[in-house]
């Protein structure tokens, strides 16, 4: 059997893309230094109508939800112990990191008050459903950084080696990593569980969000089960993401696709994505919401457009063993379920809103839209750099030693 | 800081309390509601009195420190060609709609200081209040700036100073509460040349307003806007037209923070949700473990 070891990629950073991205990173923070130096309304197009805009809607709420690989591959590596699916964990794990440090800072730069972003720590309000997001958030980021710890140990312990005069603190360094990884073998099994709990919480709670613009948001949306539409649509969400990533950095890095695990995983999505779409068309056969789609308007073209590319189509493609084999079909079957849960985010936050004293509608202003894909520039080149400085992509090896994962040590 | 009084202090007190002593959502909720005092005070606004001189707005304007043309510019009546809203340099504005008596109607529009505030239950780090003489404030020494009132609030009333680079703040009308809290009558309702707007119990206001309705049924809709709406209000209006035909929102009886409390208190009730779950998937975790041990054993 073939055995995978993660371990650091080594190739060259730069590339024509890499450069592009570049680009688009420094376009998008010179408009955010904009929104630091004049206020959110000489960046955005924001107004009392309309207080959130896509920073929310596609950086915060799509963010949290395509970072949902995370949690989803820890549910099934750790909780299911499935060992198989151990070698997509850590890129799973890198993307969620990324993704919630930027979901963080995308809050922070939407605040106006960014400098007072610590104040739900002590000032609490039981009764706000942000609140209790704002806080799940907080905490599963820092969990994260915790499950990724393992792999900042692994890659320096019996490494260190800082230059000139730093010198000293070799010995001590290493010494702290080794008592840190001895620590955290133990224990990560507490942290593993309360990230999964952490993200059923607030991928849930994102959804309530909303509720309480009651008539503001549109009726297609507007429901009593929105918290577990969006924890379904998070779960059916976060293996497409994991295996849309995995194949664009084999592609990248010019790997083998580790098609065996990816077809397992795509496997899954068909049932996930069935129980979302059932849910989603009860409710709107029980609500008798179905009445708005007659109407030809906005709010009923991207809801049907929302259901079928991103549950229908990629729900028979997952079915289709064909498709589920290839690369290809794998890629293009997941794209859709991440462009249909893209969708139902920016839906429910931007389209569904409708102010009850409307003047004119919000559209993203050009820097509002340099700074979103500015973020998501940065956070592609960080994972880039990351994958080439930490061992975290599953390479193929061809010796009969047992998958590392995490839990360092647990394995014999 | 002068507005942190000895019933706030005992209210952060009980909060930590509950959080410490691990006591459900559910209590803080009630705490909340008790609040609301059988005395509150209200105003009622006869919009069929109101004749548009908006003197409300000039007197709005300096009673906050804010910037203000000189009380005769406010006679212009050239601005009601347009519908306004209030915003961060006017806390309050009159609005005028034809009707088919040669007289228009005029409506002024502000914070209607709800009874169960959606503001005040969305806002992540409680900078609302709701006073128990009604008025709903917002604490600048809380806020973040996070624009969660706005998207929660069902009439669209809380502005953001969104020119504002370093200290942005959330305005919206506070009843006054400077001058209510001293006795003293709101700025808008104590100039109003020809008494269109009245402040009073709340409870007193309704009743008035419901003998007006019954000595008057041609000149008034039997109807008091804000009586039930979302729960209820402290500003009331009674008119001679449909509201939904004044620009008001058409909402219904129940209040607007209730269904997502509803969630978040069944979410988190005593905690015990998370709790399961965490104990659920700790076991799931330690079967799955042991049942691969042990298939791993066998193998050997």
């Amino acid at each position: 059997m073939e055995n995978f070891r993660s371990a650091p990629i080594e190739k060259k950073f730069f590339t024509p893309i890499v450069l592009l991205l570049i680009v688009l990173a420094i376009n998008g923070m010179i408009f955010l230094l904009g929104r630091f130096l004049f206020g959110i309304g000489a960046v955005t197009n924001l107004d009392n109508q309309y207080p959130w805009g896509i920073w929310i809607g596609i950086d915060v709420a799509a963010g949290v939800a395509l970072a949902a690989g995370g949690f989803t591959t820890a549910a099934l590596g750790h909780i299911m112990y499935k060992e198989q699916y151990h070698a997509i964990i850590r890129p799973a794990l890198l993307t969620a990191m990324l993704g919630y440090t930027f979901v963080a800072i995308s809050v922070m730069i939407d605040l106006g008050r960014y400098y007072y972003i610590w104040h739900p720590l002590i000032m609490w309000n039981g009764t706000s459903v942000l609140f209790e997001v704002g806080m799940c958030v907080m905490i599963y980021l820092f969990v994260l950084y915790i499950e990724f710890l393992p792999i900042v140990t692994e890659r320096f312990i019996g490494r260190v080696s800082f230059p000139g005069f730093l010198k000293k603190l070799n010995r001590p360094v290493d010494k702290l990593l080794r008592v840190l990884d001895r620590t955290l073998d133990k224990t990560m099994f507490i942290f593993i569980i309360a990230g999964v709990v952490l993200s059923c919480l607030h991928q849930s709670s994102l959804g309530t969000l909303m509720v309480i613009a009651g008539p503001k948001i549109h009726p297609l949306w507007q429901t009593p089960i929105l918290p577990l539409l969006f924890l379904l649509s998070a779960i059916s969400v976060g293996l497409p993401m994991v295996i849309f990533e995995s194949l664009i950095t084999s592609r990248s890095f010019g790997l083998k696709p580790e098609i065996n695990i990816l077809s397992n995983l795509g496997n899954m999505v068909g049932p996930l994505l069935f129980i979302y779409l059932a849910f989603k068309i009860g409710d709107m056969v029980i609500r008798k919401t179905f009445v708005y789609l007659t109407e030809l308007n906005s709010a009923s073209v991207l809801f049907t457009l929302e259901i079928m590319i991103g549950i229908i189509i990629p729900l028979r493609m997952f079915l289709s063993r064909q498709v589920v084999n290839s690369p290809l079909g794998l890629f293009t079957a997941a794209f859709f379920v991440i462009v249909g849960v893209l969708m139902n985010r920016i839906n429910y936050f931007l389209v569904a809103y409708t102010p009850p004293y409307q003047f004119q509608t919000y559209f993203p202003s050009f820097g509002e839209i340099s700074v979103t894909v500015g973020f998501i520039a940065i956070e592609i080149l960080l994972f880039r750099k990351m994958v080439m400085i930490f061992p975290i992509v599953s390479l193929p090896e061809t010796g009969s030693q047992k998958t590392k994962y995490f839990i360092r040590g647990k394995s014999q | 800081m002068a507005a942190q009084t000895r019933r706030d202090f005992f209210k952060t007190s009980a909060l930590l309390g509950t959080a410490i002593s691990g006591i459900s959502n559910k209590q803080i909720k009630a705490q909340s509601k008790n609040i609301l005092s059988e005395n509150r005070m209200g105003v009622l606004v006869d919009t069929t009195a109101c004749i548009g001189c908006r003197k409300c707005e000039w007197a709005c304007k300096t009673a906050h420190n804010l910037p203000t043309l000189p009380v005769e510019e406010y006679d212009d009546r050239t601005v009601f060609k347009k519908m306004r809203r209030p915003d961060d340099k006017a806390l309050t504005v009159v609005n005028e709609y034809q009707n088919s008596t040669k007289f228009p109607i005029n409506v002024k529009v502000q914070c209607m200081h709800c009874d169960q505030p959606a503001c005040v239950s969305a806002c992540i780090v409680g900078a609302f209040t709701k006073k128990e003489n009604s008025s709903v404030i917002w604490d600048t020494n809380k806020c973040i700036g996070c624009r969660y009132c706005m998207v929660a609030c069902p009439f669209q009333i809380p502005a953001f100073e969104y020119e504002e680079a370093l200290k942005p703040d959330i305005k919206k009308c506070d009843f006054c509460f400077d001058l209510t809290k001293k006795g003293k009558i709101p700025a808008c309702v104590e100039i109003c040349p020809v008494e269109a707007i009245t402040y009073g119990r709340r409870e007193d206001l309704i009743k008035a307003a419901r003998e007006k309705i019954k000595n008057y049924p041609t000149r008034y809709v039997n109807h008091i806007y804000g009586e039930y709406e979302v729960g209820g209000t402290s500003w009331m209006y009674i008119s001679s037209k449909d509201f939904l035909q004044l620009a008001f929102p058409k909402l219904g009886r129940d209040p607007a923070p209730g269904v997502s409390e509803a969630i978040q208190h069944g979410i988190f009730a005593y905690f015990v949700p998370p709790i399961a779950l965490y104990a659920l998937l700790g076991g799931v975790m330690w079967l799955n473990k042991n049942r691969k041990k042990t298939e791993s054993e066998t193998e050997i």
